[in-house]
């Protein structure tokens, strides 16, 4: 057993877990978050896909003993029914989930690329290159590479704004 | 906010939950003390069990207990069923191999469950489960269902003599030989239908748990059809009686087929649970997904079409021979004989058909119905060998085709169907257009300019869905019935639930269906609810599969809003002391026409529930069920042009563009029937391009993860361009055909025949891997040489 | 998974410290080959060393007419890096297209070539710039240390710290990805070093991992162009076969992706 202390969804937490216990298995059935999912064994799928320290990752590929001592969110942290990210907004009024399972890697993996490539830089084949490690069966990808684009474009548009 | 009715494009009601990672999905579910399941497999495809010893894993840490099936007979638990009664030609039966959940005797596929462990946690659970020790007598096998039939093959079942399960046939043999006997050409093809998995992301997963003082069992699972998974789990493998046993299906992360179906693993973590007195869960991982979950296709066919002088179809053959794996899974042998033989003759007319479709026994998984289950397969046959056939008598593909169309309805066909309507020169003209198929040679050369083979492919489909009706198919075999319930309960306060027996696993029921309500009552859509899902709230309904939740899930809740708006109106009159047929309901009110007499929904509603002044001799209330029972099987069509080019080097097939034309009939949620076009486009383009269940010839299956079977992933497909074109359907009150798996049907001979136009060769099988396109080109490239 | 020990190892010594203790120790670096292996059950190593924390191993710096990677530095930091990019543009361009962006913020150069996958793409950049491996014991010609598939030079308590790339002329890495996996089917890498030579190294087609192609190298020495190497084949019996490709389509993979990566370094 090992005892780790990280900050996750910008909570200070600390779990005594088995050394094997995948980031996943801490933040789904330690700390009940589910809206992180698993969906192969093998490190393909991205339905796992969170945040550590501001990077896009696989929890089902990464041991919670990793990540001690880092900021972990899960799609849980980056918003709310209430106040959406821009990103969550956009996959609803795009349809761009149908059955939701893929949807919270799809939506962890979509803000990471966006905060790499800077809001309102993506087009549609350097979505469809950034979304190699995430698979959906439901959409066939259409609506999500459309609610992809318009979330980056419309956070672009959000900074400018701002500025 | 305006009323989002039929036809409008409105944002789903379920998206936030899932967005935000509330979404409710078996696995999220914890019940306290809950134990987890693992499963001892098989790591042969055909093997004598001869002995299980779990002592070592009965003393690890964690574990209550090891389970086999020896326990599982002993406690009556039945044996896995197929519904669907299928006679061979000569009469007899098909011949159905027992299916036990745990086997305790001869196992038939690589990983087929002999024992169940179950433990405090997953891992140790799996821990355990790694060191039960079976001993095996290794047997030999047999993956190809052509060689299973063969004189010589290892026998799979006793039940069926040399593997065979039925041999069935429908049309007129006499009359396609007489056709072939004076057809002017005669176009012969072998096609493959290659074996897929289903894959949907969310891996199968059963929570299960029993109050003995109560005598009860309750079921978490991820089901298409919690009603049937509860009718079968109670009637046929006496696991519990249906009435103490509650099947619930939460949030499903997609099914396409596989989710119909009951699985010896949900079945035994119901019977472990009241065995080892605590909840029991089991969720698959991907590889026992790949292992255990039921496949699809897998069909070897011989087909020829013959042609008169004036190039017009006067006959076809086919022989098929299907693999249904090692069992015979719940509706796998309807799926090669009545929902897909009864589909060759396409959008054509064709005066004689005759089909002959084998069923056999591989040591395969089991083999049932995906997304569009049977109709792929006919469409891609017939649309394969109507390409080919438009190539060897030199007319153009689009042409030929139109020359053959139906044009008048009801159009009976000589393999049962009789279309009731369609309009199939308008999606081909539109999907035409759209393609710019006029302008495609100037695009290829251009594309020859930079080294690239360019093609165009056709496919003009046609699907059958709903599934009906009852009786229909009742006299064909099937155990059930296949109609739809629904219940609408108009609450005291006017706000609406609707309980149906559908069941929304990514399709959007919980937006469609209460876009029926907001337009029949206008009512905002925030003041309805659809539920579903769960035995002990709705009734019994029969699920969703077969693109039904439209045609018949709707036309059921609409049969029931009949009835709550007739007895609305019945209220509204006697309280407004006006004629029964003045009263019009308009923007959530009851009116009388012609005054300005007026009640609101909720002012009605709660007059049937006060009951204070109902009209003399009215129950109080304002809740009416129905069930719909179709009268006819709906017929989606339409056209897809698929436009390629291909890397004569590397062998890589790029979809440059997709036009996809279709006729769903009356479409309620253009955003959402989009949705599911492209998902099943792009399940259609998988099968082309990259998929394939591929086992050796030990029955290994070497596509057992993501590693090596390949899923459509974003950069392997393009955007779509779609459009719909309606003709209504006259079977059901709404006009719907269904949509679901129209994409998945159509798609796989646009693309091969695109490929195939590429690069000068119909020597292609599925998936056109770019080995076997650059073995093409290769060829070609030899052929110009010499 | 089987139950495992973890350790965060603070140093290089600590970290050889540990895994020489352990019954069975690994080296973990981004974990992205290691876990997954351990998920399936075909790794049980008792204990696991954890050494993306150690500052030595970290970061990239310019030498003398190189480049030096700590062996902690995951492909995306490579990929993303001013100083790789407009140093060692073609090693950027290999980082960047390794795996999926997830990967890529987790996965090691260290971990990869450690690992020495015969479908990884680090071992041809490796050979083709004629890299040095420097471990925690001794430095390592690239040639020296990939010794075949799954297995390099590394002793069982040895830690590879960095690897340091020569400069080079011009060069690209052009790969053909398993459509399934995305690793390599066949990716090639072509680096025309500053003294004129000139190196081709192959990784994912071959039996025994990464490999060089003595005829094209001669060829591209006497003339850079995608011609010179376009009638070069590669010999089909020393190519991988599977069902994603044959040994045949492997070998044609070797000289289509030599091509286009002669074409794309200019």
């Amino acid at each position: 057993m090992t005892k780790v202390s990280l900050v996750l969804n910008g909570k200070s937490v600390t779990c005594d877990v088995e050394d094997r216990t995948l980031l996943v298995s801490l933040i789904r059935d330690v700390r009940g978050l589910t809206g992180t999912h698993v969906g192969c064994d093998t490190s393909q799928c991205g339905a796992c896909v969170v945040h550590v320290d501001g990077k896009a990752v696989k929890a089902c590929t990464m041991l919670a003993a990793q990540a001690a001592g880092s900021d972990v969110v899960t799609l849980e942290g980056i918003g709310s029914a209430d106040a959406l990210h821009p990103v969550q907004a956009a996959f609803r009024e795009h349809h761009g989930l149908q059955c939701g399972f893929c949807t919270p890697g799809m939506i962890m993996s979509a803000v990471d690329m966006i905060n790499r490539h800077g809001a309102g830089n993506l087009d549609e084949a350097t979505i469809r290159d950034e979304l190699e490690g995430n698979i959906c069966r439901c959409t066939g990808y259409h609506n999500i590479v459309k609610a992809i684009k318009a979330a980056s474009d419309q956070m672009a548009g959000m900074a400018e704004a701002a500025e | 906010m305006a009323i989002e009715g039929i036809g409008a494009r409105a944002l789903r009601k379920e998206d936030k939950r899932f967005i935000t990672g509330k979404g409710q999905y078996t696995d999220d579910m914890v019940l306290p003390g809950m134990g987890h399941a693992a499963f001892v497999r098989s790591p042969h495809a055909h093997a004598k069990v001869t002995g299980i010893d779990a002592s070592a894993a009965l003393a690890m840490p964690g574990v209550d207990a090891v389970l086999t099936g020896d326990q599982l007979i002993g406690d009556g638990i039945g044996n896995l069923i197929c519904g669907w009664m299928i006679h061979s030609k000569d009469g007899s039966p098909m011949k159905m191999g027992g299916w036990r959940a745990l086997e305790p005797e001869v196992v038939r596929h690589v990983g087929q469950a002999v024992a169940v462990v179950v433990a405090d946690t997953a891992a140790e659970a799996r821990d355990a489960a790694d060191a039960v020790v079976v001993d095996y007598e290794e047997l030999p096998a047999v993956v190809d269902p052509v060689a299973a039939l063969e004189p010589g093959a290892p026998q799979i079942h006793p039940e069926a003599e040399g593997n065979l399960i039925y041999d069935w046939e429908i049309g007129d043999a006499a009359a396609v030989d007489a056709a072939f006997a004076g057809a002017a050409h005669v176009t012969k093809m072998e096609i493959r239908n290659n074996r897929l998995v289903p894959n949907p992301m969310e891996p199968r997963a059963a929570l299960a748990s029993y109050n003995d003082a109560e005598e009860h069992h309750t079921l978490y699972t991820t089901s298409q059809n919690p009603h049937v998974a509860r009718l079968v789990l109670s009637a046929f493998y006496n696991v519990a009686p249906e009435h103490k046993l509650r099947v619930i299906a939460p949030d499903v992360g997609g099914g396409f087929g596989s989710k119909i179906y009951i699985y010896p693993e949900e079945m035994v973590c119901l019977w472990a649970s009241k065995r080892v007195g605590r909840p029991v869960k089991w969720v698959s991982d991907r590889t026992e997904a790949f292992l255990t979950d039921a496949h699809g296709r897998d069909h070897v066919s011989e087909a020829e079409l013959a042609l008169d002088a004036d190039n017009r179809i006067i006959g076809l053959r086919v022989k098929t021979i299907a693999n249904l794996g090692a069992y015979m899974s719940l509706f796998s042998s309807a799926v090669p004989t009545y929902l897909y033989a009864t589909l060759l003759s396409g959008q054509y007319n064709i005066p004689a058909i005759h089909a002959n479709v084998k069923t056999v026994y591989t040591n395969t998984t089991a083999v049932d119905a995906y997304r569009g289950a049977g109709r792929p397969e006919a469409t891609y046959l017939l649309e394969r060998i109507m390409e080919t056939a438009a190539r060897e008598v030199g007319l153009s593909p689009a042409d030929f085709r139109r020359k053959n169309f139906v044009r008048e309805f009801p159009h009976q066909t000589p393999v049962i169907m009789c279309y009731d309507a369609g309009d199939y020169d308008a999606t081909l003209d539109a999907a035409l257009s759209a393609a710019d198929y006029a302008g495609f040679a100037a695009r290829k050369a251009e594309a020859a300019s930079r080294g690239k083979l360019r093609g165009i492919g056709i496919s003009c489909y046609i699907e059958a869905c709903g599934i009906a009706p009852s009786a229909a198919v009742g006299s064909l075999g099937a155990g059930v019935g296949l109609w739809e319930s629904a219940e609408v309960r108009v609450n005291p306060v006017g706000t609406v639930e609707v309980l149906t027996g559908s069941h929304s696993h990514g399709q959007g029921h919980e937006t469609t269906f209460a876009q029926l309500i907001c337009e029949r009552f206008g009512l905002d859509s925030d003041a309805v609810s659809i539920v579903h899902g769960d035995t002990d709230k709705v009734q019994f309904g029969m699920g969703t599969y077969g693109s039904r939740s439209g045609a018949v899930g709707m036309s059921a809740i609409v049969k029931a809003l009949d009835k709550v708006e007739a007895k609305a109106k019945k209220i509204a009159a006697h309280l407004m002391e006006a004629a029964e047929g003045d009263i019009q309901i308009e923007g959530g009110e009851l009116k009388v026409a012609g005054t300005d007499k007026k009640l609101s929904f909720t002012e009605v509603a709660l007059a049937a529930y006060t009951a204070h002044n109902l009209p003399e001799g009215m129950e109080p209330g304002l809740k009416e069920g129905a069930f719909y029972d179709p009268s006819n099987f709906t017929f989606p069509a339409g056209t897809y042009v698929c436009e390629v080019e291909v890397d004569p080097e590397t062998g890589k097939t790029e979809i440059v563009s997709f036009v996809a034309a279709d006729d769903f009939g009356k479409v309620i949620n253009p955003m959402i029937v989009e949705g599911q076009v492209h998902g099943g486009l792009v399940q259609g383009i998988g099968q082309a391009l990259l998929e394939n269940a591929a086992y050796d010839e030990n029955g290994q299956l070497l596509t057992a993860s993501y590693m090596d079977y390949t899923m459509p992933r974003a950069d392997d497909v393009p955007s779509f361009s779609l459009s719909t074109h309606e003709t209504l359907c006259p079977g059901n009150p709404l006009g719907m055909k269904g949509c679901g798996e129209a994409g998945a049907i159509g798609s796989p001979p646009a693309v091969i025949n695109a490929i195939t136009d590429a690069v000068g060769s119909n020597e292609l099988a599925m998936p056109a891997t770019p080995e076997r396109v650059w073995q093409l080109c290769q060829a070609q490239l030899k052929q110009a040489a010499e | 998974m089987y139950e495992t020990t973890y350790h965060r190892a603070g140093s290089v010594g600590e970290a050889s410290d540990l895994v020489s203790k352990a019954e069975d120790g690994k080296i973990l670096g981004g974990g992205q080959t290691l876990l997954p292996t351990m998920k399936q059950r075909l790794a049980s190593p008792s204990d696991l060393v954890d050494v993306t924390k150690i500052a030595e191993m970290n970061g990239i710096c310019e030498g003398d007419g190189s480049l030096s990677i700590g062996a902690a530095t995951t492909h995306a930091e490579v990929a993303a890096s001013d100083l790789v990019k407009s140093k060692l543009p073609s090693l950027a361009g290999l980082a960047g297209g390794i795996g999926d962006p997830a990967v890529r913020h987790m996965g090691t150069i260290g971990g990869s070539i450690a690992n020495n996958d015969p479908a990884a793409d680090y071992p041809a950049a490796l050979v083709a710039l004629g890299a040095t491996v420097v471990t925690s014991k001794r430095s390592l010609s690239a040639e020296d240390f990939f010794v075949g598939m799954f297995d390099t030079a590394l002793d069982e308590d040895e830690i590879v710290v960095s690897v340091t790339f020569p400069l080079i002329e011009k060069g690209a890495y052009a790969k053909y990805p398993n459509p399934a996996s995305r690793y390599a089917m066949a990716g090639v890498y072509v680096a025309k070093h500053q003294d004129g030579s000139v190196r081709v190294a192959v990784t994912g087609a071959g039996h025994y991992g990464v490999f060089r192609v003595d005829g094209m190298e001669a060829a591209l020495a006497g003339n850079w162009s995608p011609d010179a190497v376009a009638s070069i084949k590669v010999d089909a019996g020393s190519m991988l076969h599977d069902i994603h490709g044959s040994a045949a389509y492997r070998a044609n993979l070797v000289t289509v992706m030599a091509k286009r990566a002669v074409s794309a370094a200019g």
